[in-house]
């Protein structure tokens, strides 16, 4: 195997797949990433074994041929070459794996392509197409709520499956016992009859990272256990939760009736403000609701205590109600528009928010005791 | 004859003079006596208790006095404490108890009566609180005590209010205790061991070098046995040795630990006595008296467990994020599983619920001697949440629980348990 390719371009088909590799393996291959060329250009793989992306490039191939390196080692050393160098990857008959940079010159240990895992997919009979920037919005809405709790497994990814409600839409949907984020978009053609699946946490985000630059359309095909997601030289193919994620419908309160409605800029700017003087991991922000006002306190026992008064519209009778500042952060973060909408019950009943912009996007949020 | 004027300071233990004559106490002409140039000007202090469960048994049952006494798990688990009489036949604490009745067949053996013991506790810092306030209690039967700027107050340097607290724990509360007076907590702690029971020792700031030169390694605090085996087997016996390196050589080799070493080998430790420790993690296990492999018998012990460090959470006002279940399948080895949640708890409904998942992955029919579950990453517990979105029952669980709190605070802890708990 001979070939050379231009240092960015390397450099960003590295990033694609480097950050699926762990930083510690049992098993040493998987601590490596698979470099071959395929097709006069480059593929390079990276497996966890439960997550497979292949980011393929175009390079200048002399020879054809396939070894494996170790990704992190391989990742560092070509971030810290010169900008617009040419690079030069040449498998040696010492097996070992030559990369030459101008002066620089590295010889890498290598281990043969034959021992690197293959992540066979099955059949996957679920096809369809969707644009990035709506699988952007599906992942941004919903992903800061995915849980890190193990025990409860199927809550560490977002469960994405097709609702007949009214429109058929192509639902996802977060959860970790504390809040809820649900968002929607019109079904795709061809995701009809698919189903309901929950994506790993590390998935979404690699295939957030992936499509960060990407505009076009991504090409999703899925079975029970796996999914595939290929767009633009990339392929990314990983195990789906093998889980029922709850039926989170029940959670959504629809009897709420207190509205508030607060300009969201201002309100998590004083959130986020409030909440400084407390020193607590959970830092907790108690809200205040009377008619017009809505005024935020934070008490902490150590250093002191902090209040702000926002301008809100609120007509039912006054309530106090406590959350996690932290939650509320996630979701203003998230409100496009620039009035959020919370539908309030009592203190100690699960709230609902929505985006004035979009109202595909719901949130639920359990208060806190205060 | 009295002694003349540049001999060191000395104290008599038992009756407090400053004067000796023909090696004996002037005034009392008892042989307890200490003598050190620093005397008068150290003030940091550890206090120890004297094999302090055995001595509460003994003072409360005079009949135990003159016998071997050990405390700790009656058929299996290790001794607690053990009393100065067991010690002669080789018994040690964190001894396993079927070598301690090898060694002393004829000792009487006792469980421990916790609940007494911090009480005589509570008493012990009762009294060394008429000191200073600066007491920081390592344990339910040691503390540091930091003196300095007591000499006006208690009109006596910190070594004589020490012997004067050491006299007042023997004649109100009947049990006795050693103490280590230096000027740091590291060599106070180090000091209170070295001639125990009733013991009074002092290092000062002169000799502190030349004292630590030939101590073993293992004095150190925060060498546990894993350490001082790669210690040993880099050739390191001796704190002196340790002098040879650079902080960060022993950084590089030993990882944080290592600047701890550079330090406390130079006798060098800035840590002050500090009130108001708080606990990093709270915890409780329970060493079984036989195997037990089945999940049913593992997980009743299990719930025994979560409610104890529930309970003991409560009563700190503390909640924890992260909830380690730890197994031991043999006496060697220790298995710990954790995970952490999104929020903290200290409810044990949620306690139980996830440490029930971690311990049914381990158990897979292995038989386990010990049982223990904690919680670490604490915070105050104020604002917890305690709703699950997706438990709807989880809230009616936390009121259950609140209920019964309150109920066991009134009618005690036995006055009503959930049926799991009942056993048999």
């Amino acid at each position: 195997m001979k070939l050379s390719i231009e240092r960015g371009k390397l450099l960003r088909s590295l990033g694609h797949v480097q950050s699926v590799v762990e930083k510690r393996n049992t098993i040493p291959i998987l601590s490596n990433v698979q470099i071959e060329v395929q097709n006069g250009s480059l593929a390079l793989t990276a497996t966890d074994l439960d997550l497979t992306i292949v980011d393929t490039t175009e390079a200048n191939i002399s020879e054809s041929g396939a070894t494996t390196v170790p990704a992190h080692t391989l990742f560092d050393i070509v971030r810290k070459l010169p900008d617009g160098a040419e690079v030069e990857l040449s498998l040696e008959a010492d097996q070992r794996l030559a990369l030459t940079a101008g002066r620089a010159k590295f010889a890498l240990a290598c281990l043969p392509k034959e021992d690197f895992p293959v992540m066979s997919t099955g059949d996957l009979p679920h096809r369809f197409d969707i644009a990035s920037d709506q699988l952007k919005r599906l992942i941004d809405k919903t992903r800061f709520a995915i849980s890190t709790e193990e025990t409860r497994y199927y809550l560490n990814g977002i469960y994405l499956h097709v609702s007949e409600n009214g429109d058929s839409t192509l639902r996802a949907v977060a959860t970790d016992g504390h809040r809820l984020a649900r968002m929607e978009i019109p079904l795709p053609d061809g995701a009809k009859g698919m189903p309901g699946v929950i994506v790993p946490r590390k998935t979404v985000n690699e295939l957030r990272k992936l499509i960060d630059e990407f505009d076009g359309d991504v090409s999703v095909a899925l079975s029970e256990t796996k999914i595939q997601f290929s767009f633009d030289g990339a392929v990314l193919t990983s195990k789906l939760i093998d889980g029922t994620f709850p039926d989170y419908s029940r959670v959504i309160p629809l009897g709420n009736d207190k509205i508030l409605e607060v300009d969201c800029h201002m309100f998590a700017e004083a959130v986020d403000r409030v909440s400084t003087i407390s020193s607590d991991r959970t830092r907790s922000v108690k809200l205040n609701l009377e008619a017009d006002k809505l005024v935020l306190t934070v008490n902490s026992p150590e250093n002191g205590t902090a209040r702000e008064e926002v301008a809100a519209q609120y007509a039912a009778e006054a309530m106090e109600i406590g959350f996690n500042a932290r939650y509320l952060l996630d979701i203003l973060g998230q409100v496009e528009g620039d009035t959020m909408h919370a539908k309030l019950a009592d203190p100690s009943s699960p709230t609902v928010i929505q985006d004035s912009a979009d109202p595909a996007a719901l949130y639920v949020l359990m208060p806190m005791r205060v | 004859m009295p002694e003349p004027n540049n001999q060191p300071p000395l104290l008599c233990l038992d009756c407090r003079s400053r004067q000796a004559l023909d090696g004996r106490c002037a005034q009392c002409h008892g042989t307890r006596l200490v003598r050190h140039p620093e005397l008068d000007q150290l003030s940091i202090a550890h206090l120890d208790c004297d094999a302090f469960y055995a001595a509460v048994e003994k003072r409360d049952d005079p009949s135990l006095r003159h016998r071997p006494l050990i405390i700790g798990g009656q058929k299996r688990g290790v001794v607690a404490t053990c009393c100065y009489i067991a010690r002669l036949s080789g018994v040690h604490s964190a001894m396993p108890m079927f070598e301690a009745k090898r060694r002393c067949p004829e000792a009487v053996i006792m469980g421990p009566n916790m609940a007494k013991y911090r009480a005589v506790s509570r008493q012990v810092r009762a009294l060394m609180l008429t000191l200073t306030p600066l007491v920081e209690p390592l344990s339910v039967d040691e503390a540091f005590l930091d003196l300095t700027g007591t000499r006006r107050l208690h009109g006596a340097p910190p070594a004589v209010s020490l012997a004067r607290l050491l006299a007042r724990i023997e004649d109100q509360i009947g049990i006795t205790a050693s103490v280590g007076l230096s000027f740091n907590k590291f060599l106070a702690k180090v000091a209170s061991e070295m001639n125990k029971p009733r013991g009074f020792c002092v290092i000062g700031r002169a000799e502190a070098m030349d004292f630590l030169e030939d101590q073993p390694v293992r004095l150190i605090w925060g060498v546990g046995h894993s350490l001082h085996q790669k210690l040993e087997r880099h050739g390191l016996h001796t704190i002196g040795q340790l002098r040879a390196f650079e902080k960060a050589d022993l950084v590089a080799r030993y990882g944080k630990i290592g600047s701890r070493l550079y330090h406390l080998a130079r006798a060098e430790d800035p840590r002050p006595v500090s009130t108001d420790r708080k606990p990093k993690s709270v915890s409780s296990e329970r060493t079984l008296e036989r195997d037990l492999y089945r999940y049913a018998d593992l997980e009743s012990v299990l719930w025994d467990q979560v409610e104890a460090v529930s309970r003991a959470l409560k009563s700190k006002g503390l909640a924890g994020r992260t909830i380690t279940l730890k197994l031991k399948p043999d006496r060697h080895r220790t298995l710990t599983r954790a995970t952490t949640l999104a929020a903290p708890t200290q409810m044990s409904h949620v306690i139980f619920e996830h440490s029930k998942v971690l311990l049914k992955r381990e158990a897979t029919g292995r038989p386990y001697r010990l049982v223990g579950v904690g919680l670490s990453k604490l915070e105050a517990a104020t604002g917890v949440l305690e709703v699950d979105l997706l438990d709807p029952a989880s809230g009616r669980k936390s009121v259950a629980e609140r209920t019964l709190d309150k109920l066991r605070s009134r009618f005690g802890a036995d006055a009503i348990k959930k049926g799991r708990s009942l056993k048999g």
